[in-house]
This record gives C-alpha cells, sequence and structure tokens, in this order.
C-alpha cells in the first residue's frame, strides 16, 4: 500500500517566490507560483498512525497536511512534478523514514520506503511548453522524474499519482570475461566494456597493451578473468587512481613528472631546509600534512570533480565537497576537517548552450548558468551541512568550461601529532583485521566514476556516474570517527572510499599488510540483488574502510551504532599475496597483489612543445580610463562575488580571522585566514592561484605566476613563506597529444623551478587529464571542446599570531600609498588585453629571487604591525587593485603613477592593467613611514595618500589627471555583474 | 557553584564543540552528550544545570529545520526536558538549537502551554542561506542570557531563520517581555525588516526569543563565533583606529558575555 502526504505553506513559500522571479529572468511571465511538499509512503499504516506520521512531518504554524489527497491551488494551469528517478539518494525521504521508525518504533523493509517530490503550480498564460522548459530548468533529467499535469488532468486524476521511485533489480550473475579475442574486440571491452546480458557496462578506459597485460597475466593462471575481476583492475590502473601520465617515463625524464620533478622539489627542499624541515607526512595519504605547533599536525587535500559536475552539477559539487572532506577523515589515523576549500571555472553564465552529445540537437549538454546554480548549490548544501567553514574560494570564467567546468574542492584538517603516544600520521593494517566499511550502503550509484573521469566526455558517458551526497550521514560518521573511535584506539588503519569504491580502498590497505579476503554478501547494500561487479566498484557516498583488530571489532560497531552509524565485517586483512573476493560463498576474484598494483604497462610518452610565434597588438589607448576601468570592475573574473562568499558558512567552529569579504565594501579578498584551534593564537592562511589566460601563450610562465599568486596573496594577509606549503591541481585536455603533453611537462618544469626557489613543498596533488567535451554543435557537425591547461595552486601558511593579520581596505585618510615591486610591460593574456579582444605575448615573468626578498619583508613589517592594509596585486593590475580597495575602505585614493617603479612603460593603461607578478599596494600610518622605507628600501615607492573625499584619483604619466571617479560608481559596477544572482 | 553544562551532539549538530568551549571559559564545566546517550541513559539530564543545544544541521534540515531532532527528543526523552525546565535551571538553543527548541514548544511557551509549538522558524526571505554580521538588541529585561548588555554583534548563519507567529502571540511575547533579541542597525534603531539589517524577514525584527521565566533562550545567532577578537567582522579597521588613538582591544569577543551570564547565574 502507497500513501501520500502533501504538506504546503498556509502563506506562499519564499521558494515560490524566488523561482517566480527566476522564471522572470528566463522570461516566463506566472500570475502565481505555488509549492507543495510530498511524502510517498510505501507501507501498510492505520488511518491514525498515518495522522501521527503526518503531524510529525508538519509544522502547523507554518504549514497543513494532507493524507491521501492532495492540496492544490483553487486555480492554476500547470501542475509540474519533480521527484527522483528510482536509486538517486533522496535525503528527505531517508530522514521521513527515521523520524517514522522513532515515532512508531517500527522499523522499513527491504521493498518498503519512503520517497519525496516537491510540486510546483503554475497559474498565468503559459504553454505546456513553458512549463517543459520551468522542468528542464529545476530538474536533472538524469536523476530526477519530472511529471507535467495540466488543471484538467490533475482534476481527473485527482493528484499527481502514487508511483514511488523503487529499484527494481533482476539477480544477474558473475560472468567470465573470453579476452582471446581479437585486438580490435579487446578495444571495444576497453571503450565501452564487458558485455553482459543488458549490454555493454560501460567504459573499463583500459587501453590494447593494458589488456594484453590481463589477457597474458591470466593465460598464466589457466582461466579467463570474471567480470569483478576486470572491472577492479580497470579502476586500479585507471588514470584517475594511478596517475599514468604523470608517473610514467616522459621523453627522457625516466622517472616521470611525478617522480622526476613534482616530489623531487619537496625532497630538494625538505633537504635543504634540515631542522626546518616542516613537513611531516607528504604524498603518501589521502591528504599532505605539515607541522602546526609542537602538539598538532594540519592537513590539507584538494580535489576536482569535473566530470560528475558536467552531467549533474549539484550532485557533482556535493560529492566533491564530502568526498575530499574524506581525505582529511582518510589522513593517518584521521584528521577532523577544519576548513574547506573551492574553485569553479564556468563558461559564461549570460550564453545558451550549443554543445550536444548526439547528432540533431540530441542529448544537449547543460546551459553554464544551470552548471553555475548547481555546482554552487552543491558545495553549499555540502560544506554548510558538514559544519566544516567554507571561506577560501573563487570563481573564474571561459567559454572552454562549457563541455567540462572544472570543480575544484579542498579540506584542510587538523590531528595531534601523537595519539596514545605514537605519530598520528602512520597507520597500518595487519594480518588478521577486520575489514570493515562504515558509512553509507552500496548502490549502484557512481559506477564506473573513476574510469569515466579518465576520459573524455562524450555519448557514451553513463549516468550512473553521477551520484548525490549525503553530508550527514557523513557527518555522523565522521564525528564518531574522530571525536570518538580515533581516540579510544579502535583500528589500525583508515581509507576513503573514493573512486573505485571498494576495490579500491581494500586493495590499498591490502598492500600495508600484503593481502585481503572480501565477502561481498556481507556488504549492507541499498536494496538488494546488486551484482557482485557493482557492490565492489561502487563509488556510493559517505564511506571508509578501516583494518580493525578482532578483539576491538564488536567496540567499535557498537559505538557506531550507538552514533547511528552503520558498520559492517566485509573480510579479513591476509599476508598472502593475494586480492582475493567471495560472493555467497563463491570466488570472483583471486589475483596477485602485486599484479593488481603493478601489472600496468608503462608507457614512454612522447611531448613536444611548440610555442606559436605571437606578437604584442597595436590597440591605441583609451580616451577615457574612468570607463575603462569601470567597465574592468565588471568584468566576470574581477567582479564581486558576494552572493557566493555569503551563501557558504565561513564562521562555524569560530576560528573564523579573515574572511572572504573584506572591508565596510565588502570587497573579496584573495586569501582568508582560519584560527583552528580555539585555544590558540595561531592561524591558517589560505590562498589560491591559477592563471588559465596565460596558458595559451606559456604554459611555463602559466605556472610560475599561478604559484606567484597563490603565495604573494597569502603574504599579504600576513603569510609566512617560511612556513608555507603548496598543492598542485593540473587540470589538463587531451593528454593524448604530445603537444598538450609538452605544455604540461613546462609547466611541471615551472612547478619545480618556482618551489625550489621560494622553498614551499608540494605537499599533496592531483591531476584530471582528459578535461574534454567531444560531441556535435546545433548544426550536428563534431564539435571538441577542451579546456584551456589549468593549473590550480593552493596555498596553505601557518602564522604565529592571528592579530597580527591585515586586510585590504585603507583604514585611516591621511595614510600613505605604496607599491611595493616594479611594474614591467607585461599585458600578455591579461583582463585588459582580452577585453580589448587581443591576447598578446608578453605574459608576466617572474622572478622569485627578487620577489622572496619582498615577500620575507612583508612579513617582518605585518609582525611589526607597520601595515594598515595590503592588497595583492591580481587581475587588471594596479587600477584595478586600487579601485576594490577605495570601494572596501570607503576611503578615497590620491595616486600619482609617475612614482610607480617601472619598466619599459610608457602608456597609463598598460601602467594601470599590467599583471606583473609579485606586487602589492600597502597603506600605513605616517608615523610609521621611516621604519617601512628602511625594511623595503627600494622595493616601495611612495605614490599618494588615503583620503576622506569618496573618490579614486590618479594623476597619468604626463602629470594630467587621468582618473578621477566617485567610488560609488566603482562599487556600482563591482557588484552590478553578479546582483540578482 | 560552577555550573554543568550538558552540550548536545548527533545527526548533524555542528557546533557543540566551539559552543561548549564557550562555556568552559566562561568558568563552567561542559560536557558535550549524544542525544542516544540520554536516549540509552547513559547520561541524565538531572545531574546538570545548563543545556545547551548547539548550531547545526541536524538532520540536514530535511522536514523542516529542528523537526526532525525534535521528534527525536519528544519520542524519546521528553520527560527528562520538561522536568529539566521546570526547575531552576537554564536553556539555550542557537541557530539550529532555536529551531529545536522552537519545535519542543520550550520557548516562547505562553500562557504556561510548556510543549505547545506556538512560533516557528521559516525560510528566509532570500530563500537562501545566509552567513553574515548583524547587530542585536536586547529587548527583553527578564532574560538571564542577555543581562546587561545593550548591543551585540553577532553572525548568523542559516537558511531558515525567519521567526514567525501570530498577531494574538505577537502581542503576548511583548506584553510578558519575552523578546529577547531584535535585529537593530549597528546605531541600535530599530531594523524595521530592512534587509540585510534585518537578515531574513523576521516578524518584529525578532532574533531571540525566551521563556516567561527568562531561563530558556532561543535566538539565531551564533554569540560563540564570537569568543576572540579576531572574530568579529571589521577587527582590522578597529584595531588600527585603537592603534592610532593608542588603545588595544580586548583580547575576548564580545559574544562571551552571553556564557558569563549562565555562569553568573549560578554564583
Amino acid at each position: 500500500m502507497i500513501h501520500r502526504i502533501e504538506i504546503a505553506n498556509h502563506k506562499k513559500d519564499s521558494r515560490a517566490h524566488a523561482l517566480q522571479s527566476r522564471l522572470k529572468e528566463e522570461g516566463i511571465l506566472t500570475d502565481d507560483v505555488a509549492v507543495v511538499d510530498t511524502y510517498l509512503i510505501e507501507k501498510e499504516f492505520s488511518t491514525k498512525e498515518l495522522v501521527k506520521i503526518a503531524s510529525a512531518l508538519t509544522n502547523p504554524i507554518l504549514q497543513r497536511a494532507v493524507i491521501d489527497n492532495f492540496i492544490a491551488p483553487k486555480e492554476f494551469n500547470f501542475a509540474l512534478e519533480i521527484g527522483f528517478l528510482p536509486g538517486v539518494t533522496d535525503n528527505v525521504g531517508s530522514t521521513a523514514k527515521q523520524i517514522v521508525e522513532d515515532l512508531l518504533k517500527v522499523s522499513f523493509g527491504n521493498d518498503e520506503g519512503v520517497y519525496t517530490s516537491q510540486v510546483y503550480f503554475f497559474k498565468g498564460a503559459l504553454t505546456r511548453e513553458d512549463v517543459e522548459k520551468v522542468g528542464k530548468l529545476k530538474a536533472n533529467e538524469l536523476i530526477q522524474r519530472v511529471t507535467i499535469k495540466d488543471f484538467a488532468a490533475f482534476q481527473k486524476d485527482s493528484g499527481m499519482g502514487k508511483a514511488v521511485p523503487r529499484v527494481k533489480l533482476i539477480d544477474v550473475k558473475t560472468i567470465t570475461v573470453n579476452l582471446n579475442v581479437s585486438d580490435e574486440e579487446l578495444v571495444r571491452i576497453g571503450k565501452e566494456g564487458v558485455k553482459g546480458v543488458e549490454g555493454r557496462r560501460g567504459p573499463l578506459a583500459l587501453d590494447l597493451a593494458s589488456l594484453h597485460a590481463i589477457r597474458d597475466y591470466f593465460k598464466k593462471e589457466k582461466r579467463s578473468p570474471s567480470d569483478v575481476e576486470l572491472e577492479s583492475l580497470a579502476q586500479t590502473w585507471s588514470e584517475h587512481c594511478k596517475h599514468t601520465i604523470f608517473a610514467n617515463k616522459m621523453d627522457r625524464l625516466e622517472e616521470g613528472l611525478y617522480k622526476g620533478l613534482i616530489k623531487r622539489a619537496t625532497n630538494d627542499i625538505r633537504a635543504q631546509k634540515g631542522k626546518e624541515d616542516f613537513c611531516v607526512s607528504v604524498f603518501t595519504d589521502n591528504a599532505g600534512g605539515i607541522v602546526f605547533d609542537d602538539d598538532w599536525v594540519i592537513t590539507d587535500k584538494a580535489e576536482t570533480h569535473n566530470s560528475p559536475s558536467a552531467l549533474d552539477p549539484f550532485g557533482g559539487a556535493v560529492t566533491g565537497i564530502v568526498g575530499v572532506n574524506r581525505d582529511a577523515l582518510g589522513f593517518g589515523m584521521g584528521a577532523k576537517p577544519v576548513i574547506n576549500r573551492y574553485g569553479f571555472c564556468f563558461a559564461d553564465p549570460h550564453k545558451p548552450n550549443d554543445l550536444y552529445r548526439a547528432k540533431e540537437k540530441k542529448n544537449p549538454s547543460l546551459p553554464p548558468r544551470k552548471i553555475m546554480d548547481g555546482v554552487i548549490e552543491g558545495v553549499n548544501a555540502g560544506g554548510n551541512r558538514s559544519g566544516i567553514p567554507t571561506p577560501q574560494g573563487f570563481m573564474i570564467f571561459d567559454d572552454r568550461y562549457r563541455g567540462k567546468p572544472l570543480v575544484f574542492v579542498g579540506t584542510v584538517g587538523l590531528i595531534p601529532r601523537e595519539l596514545a603516544g605514537k605519530p598520528s600520521w602512520k597507520k597500518g593494517a595487519r594480518p588478521g583485521d577486520k575489514i570493515v566499511m562504515t558509512g553509507g550502503r552500496v548502490g549502484q550509484d557512481g559506477i564506473h566514476g573513476a574510469t569515466f573521469s579518465s576520459e573524455a566526455m562524450d555519448t557514451g558517458s553513463p549516468a550512473t556516474a553521477v551520484q548525490i551526497g549525503d553530508p550527514i550521514t557523513q557527518k555522523k560518521l565522521s564525528d564518531a570517527i574522530v571525536k570518538e573511535a580515533r581516540d579510544q584506539g579502535l583500528y589500525n588503519s583508515i581509507t576513503d572510499n573514493g573512486a573505485g569504491g571498494l576495490s579500491c580502498s581494500v586493495a590499498e590497505m591490502a598492500r600495508e599488510c600484503g593481502g585481503c579476503f572480501v565477502e561481498l554478501d556481507k556488504v549492507p547494500l541499498k536494496y538488494p540483488s546488486l551484482e557482485p561487479w557493482k557492490i565492489w566498484i561502487s563509488e556510493s557516498q559517505e564511506r571508509m574502510t578501516l583494518a580493525v583488530p578482532p578483539a576491538k571489532v564488536d567496540a567499535f560497531i557498537s559505538l557506531m551504532a550507538r552514533r547511528g552509524v552503520e558498520a559492517a565485517v566485509i573480510g579479513e586483512f591476509r599476508d598472502n599475496g593475494r586480492c582475493t573476493v567471495t560472493y555467497k560463498g563463491y570466488k570472483v576474484m583471486d589475483i596477485d597483489l602485486a599484479f593488481l598494483h603493478d601489472g600496468a604497462p608503462g608507457k614512454n610518452l612522447r611531448s613536444l612543445y611548440h610555442k606559436p610565434k605571437r606578437s604584442d597588438p597595436d590597440v591605441a589607448a583609451p580616451e577615457n580610463l574612468n570607463d575603462t576601468l569601470t567597465s574592468m570592475l565588471g568584468r566576470l573574473n574581477i567582479a564581486g562575488q558576494e552572493f557566493l562568499s555569503m551563501q557558504y558558512d565561513h564562521e562555524v567552529q569560530a576560528g573564523s580571522v579573515i574572511k572572504p569579504l573584506q572591508g565596510k565594501g565588502r570587497v573579496n579578498g584573495e586569501a582568508t585566514v582560519v584560527r583552528p584551534l580555539l585555544t590558540s593564537e595561531r592561524a591558517a592562511v589560505l590562498s589560491q592561484g591559477l592563471h588559465p589566460g596565460y596558458s595559451d601563450i606559456d604554459t611555463y610562465w602559466m605556472a610560475a605566476a599561478s604559484i606567484d599568486t597563490a603565495i604573494r596573496n597569502a603574504i599579504a594577509v600576513g603569510g609566512n613563506l617560511d612556513h608555507m606549503a603548496l598543492m598542485d591541481n593540473f587540470c589538463w585536455c587531451s593528454s593524448d597529444e604530445a603537444q598538450r603533453l609538452g605544455e604540461l611537462k613546462s609547466a611541471v618544469q615551472a612547478c619545480y623551478d618556482y618551489a625550489t626557489q621560494y622553498g614551499t613543498p608540494f605537499i599533496s596533488g592531483k591531476d584530471s587529464m582528459f578535461n574534454d567535451f567531444k560531441g556535435y554543435d546545433a548544426d550536428g557537425k563534431p564539435i571538441k571542446v577542451s579546456v584551456p591547461p589549468t593549473l590550480l595552486i593552493s596555498s596553505l601558511s601557518v602564522i604565529p599570531d592571528a592579530n597580527k593579520c591585515v586586510t585590504l581596505d585603507p583604514k585611516v585618510a591621511g595614510d600613505l600609498v605604496y607599491v611595493l615591486g616594479a611594474t614591467r610591460k607585461e599585458l600578455g593574456g591579461s583582463e585588459y588585453y582580452v577585453m580589448q579582444g587581443v591576447l598578446g605575448n608578453t605574459v608576466p615573468h617572474v622572478n622569485a629571487q627578487r620577489a622572496q626578498v619582498l615577500y620575507r619583508s612583508l612579513f617582518q613589517a605585518t609582525q611589526k604591525e607597520l601595515i594598515a592594509s595590503c592588497m595583492s596585486v591580481n587581475l587588471g593590475g594596479l587600477g584595478v587593485a586600487l579601485a576594490k580597495m577605495v570601494i572596501a575602505g570607503e576611503l578615497g585614493l590620491d595616486i600619482d603613477l609617475r612614482a610607480v617603479s617601472k619598466e619599459g612603460i610608457a602608456r597609463d593603461d598598460h601602467l594601470l592593467f599590467s599583471e606583473t607578478q609579485s606586487r602589492f599596494i600597502v597603506t600605513i600610518n605616517l608615523s610609521k613611514k621611516e621604519l617601512f622605507e628602511v625594511l623595503f628600501g627600494r622595493d616601495a615607492s611612495l605614490i599618494g595618500t588615503v583620503t576622506s573625499e569618496p573618490k579614486l584619483r590618479i594623476t597619468g604619466l604626463q602629470g594630467n589627471p587621468i582618473v578621477d571617479i566617485e567610488i560609488a560608481a566603482l562599487g556600482d559596477s563591482y557588484r552590478k555583474t553578479f546582483r540578482s544572482y | 557553584m560552577q555550573p554543568k553544562v550538558l552540550v548536545l551532539t548527533g545527526y548533524g549538530i555542528n557546533c557543540e564543540e566551539e559552543t561548549a568551549f564557550a562555556f568552559e571559559r566562561a568558568g563552567a564545566k561542559s560536557e558535550i552528550i549524544h542525544v542516544n546517550d540520554l536516549i540509552d541513559g547513559v547520561r541524565k539530564m538531572a545531574t546538570y544545570q545548563i543545556l545547551a543545544i548547539p548550531g547545526g544541521f541536524s538532520y540536514g534540515d530535511d522536514t523542516g529545520s529542528g523537526n526532525a531532532m525534535a521528534n527525536r527528543i519528544k519520542n524519546n526523552v521528553e520527560d527528562q526536558v520538561l522536568r529539566f525546565v521546570q526547575m531552576n535551571k537554564l536553556v539555550i538553543g542557537i541557530c539550529n538549537g532555536f529551531q529545536v527548541l522552537t519545535n519542543l514548544g520550550l520557548v516562547p511557551a505562553l500562557d504556561g502551554k510548556v510543549g505547545e509549538r506556538q512560533a516557528a522558524l521559516d525560510r528566509n526571505d532570500s530563500a537562501r542561506y545566509t552567513d553574515r554580521w548583524v547587530w542585536l538588541r536586547r529587548a527583553s529585561n527578564k532574560c538571564v542570557w542577555t543581562r546587561g548588555i545593550e548591543l551585540l554583534h553577532t553572525p548568523i548563519a542559516h537558511g531558515e531563520g525567519k521567526f514567525t507567529v501570530s498577531d494574538e502571540n505577537l502581542k503576548k511575547l511583548q506584553a510578558n517581555d519575552q523578546i529577547a533579541w531584535q535585529y537593530v542597525h549597528e546605531d541600535g534603531s530599530p531594523a524595521a525588516g530592512e534587509w540585510p539589517f534585518n537578515p531574513n524577514g523576521a516578524r518584529a525584527d525578532i532574533a531571540g526569543v525566551c521563556d516567561p521565566t527568562g531561563r530558556v533562550l532561543g535566538m539565531m545567532p551564533h554569540p560563540e563565533r564570537f569568543m576572540h577578537v579576531t572574530n568579529e567582522d571589521g577587527w582590522t579597521l578597529k584595531k588600527e583606529l585603537a592603534r592610532r588613538a593608542k588603545k588595544s582591544l580586548p583580547s575576548e569577543g564580545e559574544g562571551m558575555k552571553v556564557f558569563r551570564n549562565a555562569v553568573e547565574y549560578f554564583k
């Protein structure tokens, strides 16, 4: 029996108001919109019980409910219902189920459940096509179902109906796969997947050489592989998990890019620092860790979730952020997540979609705005619900991100240096330890996530690769682990279930002791009859795998149960060198652990970097720089993102020091600061740097500028170059092309060169190498859209005293304004050139030897409290930096460009908008002038004063006024781009 | 006496550590207790003097913020809670905790109807989760928690904070002096519904209400997020101005006053 409870607000819901205005933006005019929440309950209940249930789900002050009936406005033209597809995580449904179980002390069986949906009612002169458009806007057909009824049909059917999205599976047995077939067929298996009775099962992303290696291995074993074995190898050998492009030999670099350059940089820096080395655990674990103070280690990790976010922006982003939280939980014995980071690369949200996954405008990509809204909302849901502050982030735009957006998410963690007298970052499963899976259950969500993200996105991209996160299940898990189980010493090792699910987490931990034995039928499932291969590789969220000594299993499972978290023993760690998996007593996998991890054939990658010859354009100087500056402030990459910063909780855990918005005028800063330990004045400074706009000219300098930016931004708020670590996230494209690999190698070389010069070690990193979209344009012509080579550098600095931090807003009229660092004519790839439709050639270079002297002086100056405000000069150069400062401080600036230290610049516009790296603008109290100038020497040039008149005035190189504009006008331009978001 | 504080946690409550820390710093003894440990009888409410329901996202706000946690408490330990509030003890619910208290009917509890839902925290007018600093003015003379505070700068961070109440109950709240906090401008003048000073559209600018005894307080803003001088929005400007005046800022944030009031009550 299925019951339907409908709940509606007495007054118009603010969701209805919000939808109505959003539709107006889309040109769909409505007279009225109403929203009704529904619960479909599949279980037998008496009327009396249903009344109790309805009452527990309703707030009578705001709402009313009906049972097995419908609520609808008296007049409406269309009703639109949005619910989930079978198997998609329904968090509200699951909470409602828990409420009912607790209220009536009953439990739901396997084929019983609670499913939610929303019904929207529209009144007005709209057509069914309009309502279908609303459905497309609100829902994602990959995870949601949309039903539309007009008034008559709704009345005739007495509402929207009672169809529940229960998963129905047929029991499919494990099959063996014959690899003794033609190379052609092998390629097909690699690309389209194993052929089951249900059809091809989706990409394995195994190339021919890998399939040959697997075939040869099983020849020696004298049998064919099972589907479980093949899928497992595909996961473990995937680009996503093994990072083959960074691991393999490239040209003459024997050790490959990772060992030969990235890791080598860290090793060289650590050796050079000697006793001052602050690295604790780098590259070996789920996250990297450095010293926070004598008692604590601080960890950091950044991930990307690009491919899932292209298909389901909300689900992709929410699973991205809660997924990277688990990298903190999986560091050592488990670090507590204390700060989140994010970064989004989108296409212009004002433009419509022009990409299709099939010909004849079929299977369209999502429009840029929908991707943007969904991703933002996903990190909102994940970060806020997890109680982790999310202060640090950015959003940048380039139309080449329209096929695949880039969604960066990161988490900083904190863990005591020692637990029960042992180093907290060391762990290891022991033979005989039980394999325990805890947290969420396994469903068919996230099948082939790892292999799918290792491929370019095309027609065959699988829908089951998408998943919705359940942050509360993870929060319960996280609290129980890092606040209780860890300190009770209940386990020997822990790792996250991310890409590849159990197949990767268990096999990875099995290396610690030399083998594992898993019984897949012991794994808790979301619904019965899931096939063994799916259980093994599913990427269902919110799960950790632990090695629990037999004597502690009961204590562990009982603790988890008391915290509302499910935990199950699914096998045992061994030392026989095998990875053995059974299902209902039958062996479905039994392979050599060494082959599983190291059997993938190595490659010798060839790269080639042909740099196109470009020149700097000859664009006339604008006549009115007031207008130019105002336009620059409104650009997507420069404009204020207050709506975004404000919807992410950056105060929770009570350690907020420098917030994402600074000054009375609320300007987005480039770095944030958090005091993660309430008992300490020490603080963590976080920033990020990326310059994909420079990649078209030179990826070496793109990477150098990204590193300099991440460091410089942190220094500006009070960061310390001598206690700072970096992370690299490469998001590349077409990494099977020599030219792209050449661009990559050059960027990685810059990472080595600049990290070692600055003495800032890489502690963790990740790469995503195929951010390409392959499909069709509106005319049905094949099209490939590749992201510009993008490198995100994240910085983490530990400082001794939060009270010494500095913001970017000028504070007192009469203060002196200085520029630190010289400006060169470096406009190639700059916002200024791009605004004029040109690229140019002279991309900013970085002189790290000179810059590090400046950075150390600035740290000294902030420690001595000489600085009243400090701005890191970024996109848009001095002009934009000065404008943001006046907007933030609501005080004027009077600036003379003739005093700016410069090299090879003769034009005002070039001086204002050049993006030369390693520069700051600072304001200081007049009384600190002498101390300040002694400290900085020739690096500082005095260029003006802070004024009480609310204007930005700039005198040009000829001594004439070139900018004279009210702060309000600048502020308006800075804020208007995203005002309605 | 040094009061013992029961700081509730579980199912997505997430401000328990800083809330416990605030009470400790104010001189109380805090214990973070999982709601299931109360239900299982591992811990008893009777041994504590203060109950704090911290902020967070209990049950992810599913079925309405605070609703599922209120159900969990009501279905299992309602007696203990009702006994607790009837004794000379203190209760505070912050943000999600306020939503739980309201759903449990512990505030405003007008006309002696403890346990009846009389008000609600609806979705913000913006229909979006919002984190920003606001100014509050103490409006009640009877509330124990707000004593001696005139204006308080604190952050809000919520998606459902719009205080909603009937005309009749609003009058009673005013008549009984149960409006603890109201959103105001920085100079203390009423926000009068104006965004962003009133950040969610709350009726009569109400940011917090207490029960008729003044011992039970529910509030949307987070005083525990202002324990340290560097927490405050705009502290770098304040610091610079103070330095020019040859002064220094106190290192403790003003939000601590709320927790100190509670400890003071038991002296």
